[in-house]
């Protein structure tokens, strides 16, 4: 599925100008701890977690993923939008939980393995 | 033979340009089109490395070695050092203070992921002598 379905879908805030909404998004990982996430998210996922300090965008980044979902509708601060601007890197925000959210996900055939 | 060595300076605690090296790296190696695999678990321990001067280390440098099969990366802090260097390699071990576990560091998981993507790994380090990591990698 692509990342403006899922945008449209669970109607996400988009942060910074849209980009990267054409892209496959290939499964999605839950994870509020750094490098927890260097270490099992896979390229193409989109990562759900409430940390939306600016070294988030070097994990996404790094590890290509499609996007960046601030959930519990945490406001990313100032210096992650330039960050995610200029790394083209989206920034997604949601007023649901993650638990909520990867259900959604879930539930639109966006697991979290194999890829 | 390496075909390319470059350096990077790493300031401790600037947590606002933390993660900008490793993507340097990320990109160097894109540029010269090294396989997404090699990308992949080159940026890792990079990032983990970096991440480990700025939250526990001292100023010091980041040094990228890439030769035609392989890829090298060391890294040199002047900080504090590491006690017990089989400790610190434990997954869950970790030092990092309260504000820096609040901002989703400090799950002691930096130097195992270090292990897990390069090909070999030597932490050289002492309590006040500053630590140097060598990640090395067959391409
Ligand atoms: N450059 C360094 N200088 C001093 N101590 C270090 C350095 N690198 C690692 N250590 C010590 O080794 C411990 C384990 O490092 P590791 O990277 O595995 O976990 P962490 O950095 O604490 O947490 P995480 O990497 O999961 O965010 C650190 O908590 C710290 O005590
Ligand atoms: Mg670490």
């Amino acid at each position: 599925m692509k990342l403006s379905e899922i945008v449209h879908h669970l109607d996400l805030k988009i942060e910074p100008s849209p980009m990267g909404m054409d892209r496959e998004v290939l499964g999605g990982y839950c994870g509020d701890l750094l490098s927890d996430v260097m270490a099992n998210a896979r390229k193409g996922y989109l990562w759900l977690t409430v940390q939306s300090h600016q070294n988030i965008v070097a994990v996404a980044v790094l590890k290509d993923l499609a996007a960046i979902i601030l959930v519990n509708g945490r406001i990313p601060e100032e210096e992650t939008i330039k960050k995610a601007e200029a790394e083209g890197i989206p920034l997604l925000v949601s007023a649901r939980s993650a638990y909520e959210v990867a259900g959604i996900l879930h539930g639109l055939g966006v697991g979290g393995e194999g890829n | 033979m390496a075909i390319l060595t470059k350096s990077y300076p790493i300031k401790a605690r600037d947590y606002l340009k933390a993660g900008e090296i490793s993507m340097g790296v990320h990109g160097l190696l894109k540029k010269i089109g090294f396989a997404t695999e090699l990308i992949r678990r080159v940026s890792i321990c990079a990032y983990e490395a970096e991440m480990n001067v700025v939250m526990h280390g001292g100023d010091g440098v980041m040094t990228i070695e890439i030769g035609e099969d392989y890829v090298n990366i060391t890294i040199k802090d002047s900080g504090p050092g590491i006690e017990d260097v089989s400790l610190a390699m434990k997954e869950g071990f970790s030092t990092a203070s309260e504000e820096a576990r609040q901002m989703g560091f400090g799950a002691g998981m930096g130097l195992p992921n270090i292990k897990k993507n390069s090909d070999s790994l030597d932490v050289i380090s002492a309590k006040g002598k500053g630590t140097e990591v060598r990640i090395g990698f067959v391409a």
